[in-house]
């Protein structure tokens, strides 16, 4: 228990044990028909739907296509969060009345699920491609402001003491010695808004879209189509793993960079 | 006596509901088609609160949406700290396990939605396995994390003293870790309430969820926002009692005290 690591060999063996054990289960019940297909396809039906959706159209385009208006989307709604939550974080971690003006408003608003904008994203915004980007936004942006703001507050204060020493400006203040000394605490942030907001965008399509992977597991659910809503899980799962892979390395490297890790 | 801080606090909220009030009610800027004034507001609230809407008052909305995640919540901790607990305990275990978690991890809660439904319908079923779901991933992987960051001098300490394996897991390791099992368990109730909103705007009989698709389908914004502010309510008093929870749970945690 709690004992030494498993050596490399180990780790692979049980780990391919553990695989092994799942998706043998999981094909032994579909295909001795234990267990409708229409309930649960068999691993192999849903790589070869998987496969098949990738060229051929469900619900109005490929999946590709279907996950390249997601993408776009979302894209948008994690942008406008960072462009708007980070500059924001900074300031209030540097001006105090801005940061005693906005606490109790954002606190107020921290527990309201960023899917219950739903309605209100699509009343003001439409379905397009304007409501799904407000609640990208609205999952996306508390990180983005609590560690700008986090990074911004907790900086060095002889940094700043110094830097007050030698006459700086507020302006040279924030970007000079506050964004710098804060870049870790924000790309950390970043990188939990990138999975907020992936997942606040398949919320968003599965309720209001006429686009997108959500959209298209919505049209499957209607039509009882199991293989495909799961086809679209898994691209969902693939693409997120993707992105959260990419910001990791991105985390990695800068930290690296600024010497943080050795 | 109110600090600087409350005072503009107090200040700001005033501030914003003035200016609410002078946008919609005074001016005009905002339509009431958009955002409602504070008299709709308020008269959408009496309506719910007395006579009902989307098929019940709001106390019955609320107090179904609420019985739903606790149930979700409850069944995704009572599965997920064990299944936690037995990944730290044995490495082989966690490595068995993981591969199966590499797959399932990266699927947003609310990507089960559709799934949830064609299996289990509209009905509550579909809704706890959602919550169950999303609350699952976060509490097992904090009580595994827990488990492996006890100092190993206790462990070696208990073991040498002849402790027998269930005492150890009872007495040692759920103790040592329930701070990390405790985070899990907060960043769990989020999910929880996410997913069970998204999954009552997609499909339901009753439930806040239910209570803002209606609003949005009949286009009624005064009630969207008094939607909106119970699930805010809600999401805020379970938040409340389970930090209420840790605090009496962690009481003998002298790190954990402010």
């Amino acid at each position: 228990m709690n004992g030494a690591p498993l050596s490399l060999r180990e780790t692979l063996a049980w780990g391919a044990l553990g695989a092994l054990a799942f998706v043998g289960f999981w094909t032994l019940i579909t295909t001795s028909g234990l267990v409708p297909r229409q309930f649960l396809p068999s691993p192999l039906d849903l790589v070869q739907r998987f496969l098949h959706l990738l060229t051929s159209p469900f619900a109005g385009a490929t999946l590709p296509e279907h996950l390249a208006s997601s993408f776009r989307r979302y894209a948008f709604g994690v942008l406008l969060a960072a462009a708007i939550g980070v500059p924001l974080g900074l300031l209030m971690g540097w001006f105090r009345l801005l940061d005693d003006i906005v606490t109790p408003i954002f606190d107020g608003l921290r527990f309201i699920a960023p899917i219950a904008w739903v309605p209100f994203a699509a009343l003001w915004f439409g379905t397009g491609i304007g409501g799904p980007v407000m609640i990208i936004f609205a999952g996306a942006f508390p990180p983005c402001l609590i560690n700008a703001y986090r990074g911004a507050r907790f900086v060095e204060p002889r940094l700043i003491e110094a830097a007050r020493m030698l006459g700086t400006g507020n302006l040279r203040m924030i970007l000079e010695i506050l964004l710098p000394a804060a870049v870790p605490s924000i790309v950390a942030g970043l990188r939990v808004s990138a999975g907020l907001g992936w997942q606040s965008l398949v919320g968003a399509e599965l309720i209001v879209a006429a686009a997108g992977v959500g959209f298209m597991m919505v049209q499957a659910q209607g039509s009882v189509q199991t293989t495909t809503v799961m086809a679209g899980m898994l691209a969902i799962g693939l693409v997120g793993m993707l992105i959260d892979i990419l910001l990791r390395q991105g985390e990695a490297w800068m930290r690296r960079r600024r010497g943080l890790d050795s | 006596m109110i600090g600087r801080r409350g005072l503009i606090g107090l200040g700001t909220v005033a501030g914003v509901i003035a200016l609410w009030f002078a946008l919609t009610t005074l001016t005009g800027i905002v339509s009431g088609a958009r955002f409602p004034s504070p008299s709709e507001f308020w008269a959408s609230l009496v309506q719910i609160w007395t006579r009902g809407y989307a098929g019940g008052q709001l106390l019955t909305h609320a107090l179904h949406s609420l019985k739903l995640v606790v149930m979700g919540f409850l069944v995704a901790i009572a599965t997920g700290i064990p299944l936690g607990l037995w990944m730290g305990w044995s490495r082989r275990a966690e490595a068995a396990i993981n591969p199966v978690f590499l797959v399932i991890r990266p699927i947003p809660p609310l990507a089960w939605i559709p799934l949830a439904i064609l299996w289990l319908g509209l009905g509550d079923a579909a809704k706890i396995m959602v919550i169950w779901f999303s609350a699952f991933v976060p509490s097992v992987i904090n009580t595994f994390a827990g488990v492996r960051n006890i100092d190993r001098p206790i462990l070696e300490a208990a073991r040498m003293l002849g402790t027998p394996r269930w005492r150890m897991v009872t007495e040692i390791i759920a103790p040592a870790a329930s701070p990390l099992i405790f985070t899990g368990l907060r960043l769990s109730l989020q999910a929880s309430w996410t997913t069970l909103v998204a999954a009552e705007l997609v499909g339901a009989m009753v439930g806040v969820g239910f209570v803002l698709n209606m609003a949005q389908q009949d286009l009624y914004p005064a009630m969207i926002l008094v939607g909106m502010i119970t699930v805010g309510i809600l999401g805020w008093a379970t938040t409340f009692a389970l930090a209420r929870v840790e605090r009496q749970a962690l009481a003998w945690n002298v790190a954990a005290r402010d």
